[in-house]
C-alpha cells in the first residue's frame, strides 16, 4: 500500500507531463513511452559513473526534453501528424535507449559489487524506502512540480500554450507562434516523463529498456481518472487531480493484484476498463451530476466559464464563485444557453 | 480554464487533507495483519508454519517450472503448501512497474518470511525493496551485473542469494557441432535486444565459437517481430535459441521456420527441446527450481543465512534430445552424440 502510493506519486510526475500534451495542447503524445526510459536510462548511466544523484536526475529531465523536441520538430517543422510523429519518436527512442544504457538494463543498486549512490539509497539502506517520510518527500516533489506547472500555464507564454491547444488556427491568427508553443510544451511534457523515469529507476533499483512500455496508458489513466474526480474547472484542481488520479490508479492496480481479484493476465483489461469508466463518468451528464453531489469542489462544474463581457448579460469572471454557490436556475440556464451559443 | 479559485487557500488545504486521508488507508502496520492468511494455524505463528512469497516476471514454461520445482522439493522435505506452508504467488505480467508494486507489497507484509524473485526484473525489485528478510533469486543469468548481489561468492552483508541460469558448461557451439556431426561456420541467434540474459549468452556464444565463425544476430524489440527476424536467418548452419523469454514464448514460430528450411535448432533449455528443438545441454529449470527450493528450506528450517550461501551456477549439465525434431529438421546426429543423451523427448 505504501509502496503503491509512492509509485503513484513518482508516476504522477509523468502524468503531469501527459496532462500538458493531452489536456492543454490537445495532442496525444505517445513519446512518453520512450522518453520515460530515456530519462531513467540517462540518470542510471550517470549514477553508476558517480555523478551526483540530483544532477543525474535533472539530466533525466533534460534527456526527456530532448526526446520531446524530436517529436516537436517532426510535427511542427516536418509537418508530420502529431500522433504519428510521437509514435515514430517512441519507436526510434527504443534503440537510442539501448545505446544510452549500453545494454538492456543498468542496475543502480550495486555496480561491480559496490553500492551506487542514488537519491533514495540512503532511505533504502535505513529501511525507509516504504515509509511516511518517503511518501511525504515524494508528495512534496510532485506538488512542487504541479505548482511550477500552474505558474507556467498562468504566464503569458502559458496562456499562449493554452490558446494553441484550444484553437491552433485562431492562436496563430492572434500572433502566437504555435510552432514555439508546441515545441516548448512537448519538451516540458517529455522532460517530466524523463524526470519521472529518473526517479523511478532509483526507486526500483534498475533502469530497464522495457520500463517505459505502457507508461502512456498510466499517464492518460491518471489524467482522466483525476479530472473525472476533481474536475477541470480550475487549473489548480486539474493538476491536483492528475496527482490524485495517478495515486488512485496505482492503488487500484495494487488492490487488484493484492486481493487476486483477477488472474494475472487480466490486469491490462482492468486498466483499460478503469480508463473507460473514468471517460464515461466525465462525459455522461447523469453520472457527472452524481459526482457533483459527492464532490465538494465540483459543484455545478458543467456551467460554462462566465463570459468576460458583462454587456452580454453574463456575470463577470470575478463573480464566478457567486455563480457557483447560489445562482437561480434561470441564470444557470442562461449560462448554459450562452455557453452553447459559443 | 481559470488558474486559481478565489477560495484558493481553503481548497488547497482541503486538497492536501484529502491526499493525506487517501494515503491514511495505507498504514503499513495494519496492512501486514490484514494480509496474513486467515487460517488459524498461520496466525499462531508457530515455528512449524512458514509463509513464503514467489513472484515471477511473467508466465513462461521455464519460469513456471522453477516455481513448480521449488514447491515440489519443499513438499518432499515436508513443507506442504496448504498445510504447514503458505505460498503467496504473484505474476508481474512482464511489466517492470508491476515488479515494484509486488516487491512493495511483500515489503509491507511482515507475515512473509522469505521471498523468491524469478527472472531478473522481479529479483531486482525484491532486492531493492526488502533488506530485512531473506531474498532468493532464481533464473537470473548474471546477478552481479544485475546488481542483485555484490559478488559470486558468499556475501556476508547481503540478505540475497539464489540460483543463476548462466551455464558455463553449456557450450552451445560445441553441442551444435556434435549434433550436426561436422564443423559449423554460420550460426543464427534470435534474441530480444531488451533482455540482459540474452546479451550475456550472445557474448558467451561468440567467445566459445571463436573468430572463424559468423554469428548472425536476429535482434527483436517485441514478440511481433519474431516472425520477420528469423527470416533473416536463412542459410545458416544451425540456429541457437538461448534462454530468451520473448523468443521462448514464440518458439513455435522458430520451430516451424527450422522445419520448413531444414535448419537444425539447438536450444538453451529442456522445455524448448520438448516443444521441438533438437537438443540442449544444460539448464533444466525444474532442477534449478529444486535447488532454489533447497536453499529456501536451508534458510527457513535450518536457520542458515543467505549471506552464507554463495549464489549458485547450475553445476551439472545434461543433454536432452528430441528425435522427432531432428527428423523434421533433416538432421541425423552421429552415434557419438546419441551416446551422451540423458533425456529423450
Amino acid at each position: 500500500m505504501v509502496s503503491a502510493i509512492e509509485q503513484g506519486l513518482i508516476f504522477a510526475v509523468l502524468a503531469l507531463g501527459v496532462f500538458l500534451t493531452y489536456r492543454i495542447l490537445d495532442l496525444p503524445d505517445l513519446t512518453v513511452d520512450g522518453s520515460f526510459t530515456t530519462g531513467g536510462g540517462t540518470a542510471a548511466i550517470l549514477l553508476v559513473n558517480g555523478v551526483d544523484p540530483i544532477l543525474a536526475t535533472l539530466a533525466g529531465f533534460a534527456a526527456g526534453a530532448l526526446a520531446g523536441l524530436i517529436t516537436g520538430i517532426l510535427h511542427t517543422v516536418l509537418h508530420i501528424d502529431g500522433l504519428l510523429a510521437s509514435i515514430l519518436t517512441m519507436i526510434g527512442l527504443y534503440s537510442i535507449n539501448l545505446h544510452i544504457m549500453g545494454g538492456p538494463m543498468v542496475s543502480v543498486n550495486l555496480r561491480n559489487g559496490k553500492p551506487v549512490d542514488t537519491l533514495f539509497s540512503g532511505f533504502r539502506l535505513a529501511g525507509d524506502l516504504f515509509s511516511w517520510k518517503m511518501i511525504l518527500i515524494l508528495a512534496v516533489t510532485a506538488l512542487a512540480i504541479k505548482l511550477i506547472l500552474d505558474w507556467f500555464l498562468a504566464t503569458n507564454f502559458g496562456l499562449a500554450v493554452q490558446a494553441t491547444g484550444d484553437n491552433a488556427t485562431m492562436a496563430l491568427a492572434d500572433g502566437i507562434s504555435t510552432r514555439l508553443t508546441k515545441n516548448v510544451t512537448l519538451m516540458a511534457s517529455n522532460g517530466l516523463a524523463g524526470l519521472s523515469g529518473a526517479l523511478y529507476c532509483q526507486f526500483n533499483g534498475a533502469a530497464d529498456s522495457q520500463m517505459g512500455v505502457g507508461m502512456i496508458l498510466v499517464g492518460l489513466a491518471s489524467v482522466i481518472v483525476g479530472n473525472a474526480i476533481l474536475g477541470t474547472r480550475w487549473m489548480f484542481l486539474a493538476t491536483l487531480g492528475v496527482i490524485v488520479g495517478s495515486v488512485l490508479y496505482r492503488l487500484v492496480i495494487f488492490w487488484a493484484m493484492d486481493l487476486h481479484l483477477a488472474s494475472a493476465g487480466d490486469m491490462k483489461l482492468i486498466s483499460a476498463i478503469l480508463v473507460i469508466i473514468a471517460l464515461v463518468i466525465s462525459k455522461n451528464a447523469w453520472l457527472r451530476k452524481v459526482f457533483q453531489q459527492l464532490s465538494p469542489w465540483r459543484t455545478k462544474a458543467d456551467i460554462p466559464e462566465p463570459l468576460l463581457d458583462p454587456s452580454l448579460g453574463a456575470v463577470p469572471a470575478d463573480d464566478a464563485d457567486a455563480v457557483e454557490s447560489d445562482t437561480p436556475q434561470a441564470v444557470v440556464a442562461l449560462h448554459e444557453a450562452t455557453g452553447k451559443a459559443n | 480554464m481559470k488558474l486559481f479559485p478565489k477560495r484558493l487557500i481553503a481548497t488547497a488545504t482541503s486538497a492536501v487533507l484529502a491526499l493525506a486521508l487517501a494515503s491514511c488507508a495505507g498504514d503499513p502496520g495494519t496492512d501486514a495483519t490484514t494480509d496474513a492468511p486467515t487460517d488459524p494455524a498461520t496466525t499462531a505463528a508457530s515455528g512449524d508454519h512458514y509463509t513464503i512469497a514467489i513472484t515471477q516476471y511473467l508466465a513462461h514454461p521455464s519460469l513456471d517450472m522453477i516455481t513448480q520445482g521449488i514447491k515440489d522439493i519443499l513438499a518432499e522435505k515436508g513443507l506442504v503448501e496448504g498445510t504447514n506452508l503458505t505460498v503467496i504467488y504473484d505474476d508481474a505480467q512482464g511489466e517492470p512497474a508491476n515488479t515494484t508494486t509486488i516487491a512493495g507489497k511483500y515489503a509491507a507484509d511482515s507475515s512473509i518470511q522469505l521471498a523468491v524473485g524469478i527472472a531478473t526484473p522481479s529479483a531486482q525489485a525484491l532486492a531493492t525493496a526488502i533488506i530485512d528478510r531473506p531474498i532468493l533469486f532464481a533464473g537470473v543469468t548474471d546477478p552481479v551485473i544485475a546488481g542483485i548481489v555484490p559478488s559470486w561468492n558468499a556475501n556476508p552483508d547481503s540478505n540475497v542469494t539464489g540460483t543463476s541460469d548462466l551455464n558455463p558448461e553449456g557450450k552451445p557451439f560445441g553441442l551444435i557441432e556434435e549434433v550436426i556431426g561436422h564443423s559449423a561456420t554460420k550460426i543464427g541467434y534470435p534474441y530480444t535486444l531488451a533482455e540482459a540474459n540474452s546479451k550475456v549468452q550472445l557474448d558467451a556464444l561468440r567467445a566459445e565459437a571463436g573468430t572463424g565463425v559468423e554469428i548472425v544476430e536476429a535482434g527483436l524489440t517485441s514478440p511481433s517481430e519474431l516472425g520477420t527476424a528469423i527470416q533473416t536467418l536463412k542459410g545458416v548452419d544451425a540456429i541457437y535459441v538461448g534462454t530468451d523469454n520473448t523468443v521462448g514464448t514464440g518458439l513455435e514460430q522458430v520451430i516451424s521456420f527450422c522445419n520448413d528450411n531444414k535448419i537444425p535448432l539447438i536450444a538453451g533449455d529442456a522445455a524448448s527441446v520438448e516443444r521441438g528443438a533438437i537438443a540442449t545441454r544444460g539448464i533444466d529449470y525444474y532442477g534449478l527450481g529444486k535447488r532454489t527450493g533447497e536453499m529456501v528450506y536451508d534458510i527457513l528450517v535450518n536457520g542458515k543465512k543467505p549471506g552464507d550461501i554463495p549464489p549458485l551456477q547450475v553445476p551439472d549439465t545434461e543433454i536432452a534430445y528430441n528425435p522427432a525434431a531432428a527428423a523434421a529438421q533433416g538432421v541425423t546426429p552421429p552415434q557419438a552424440f546419441l551416446d551422451k543423451v540423458a533425456i529423450t523427448y
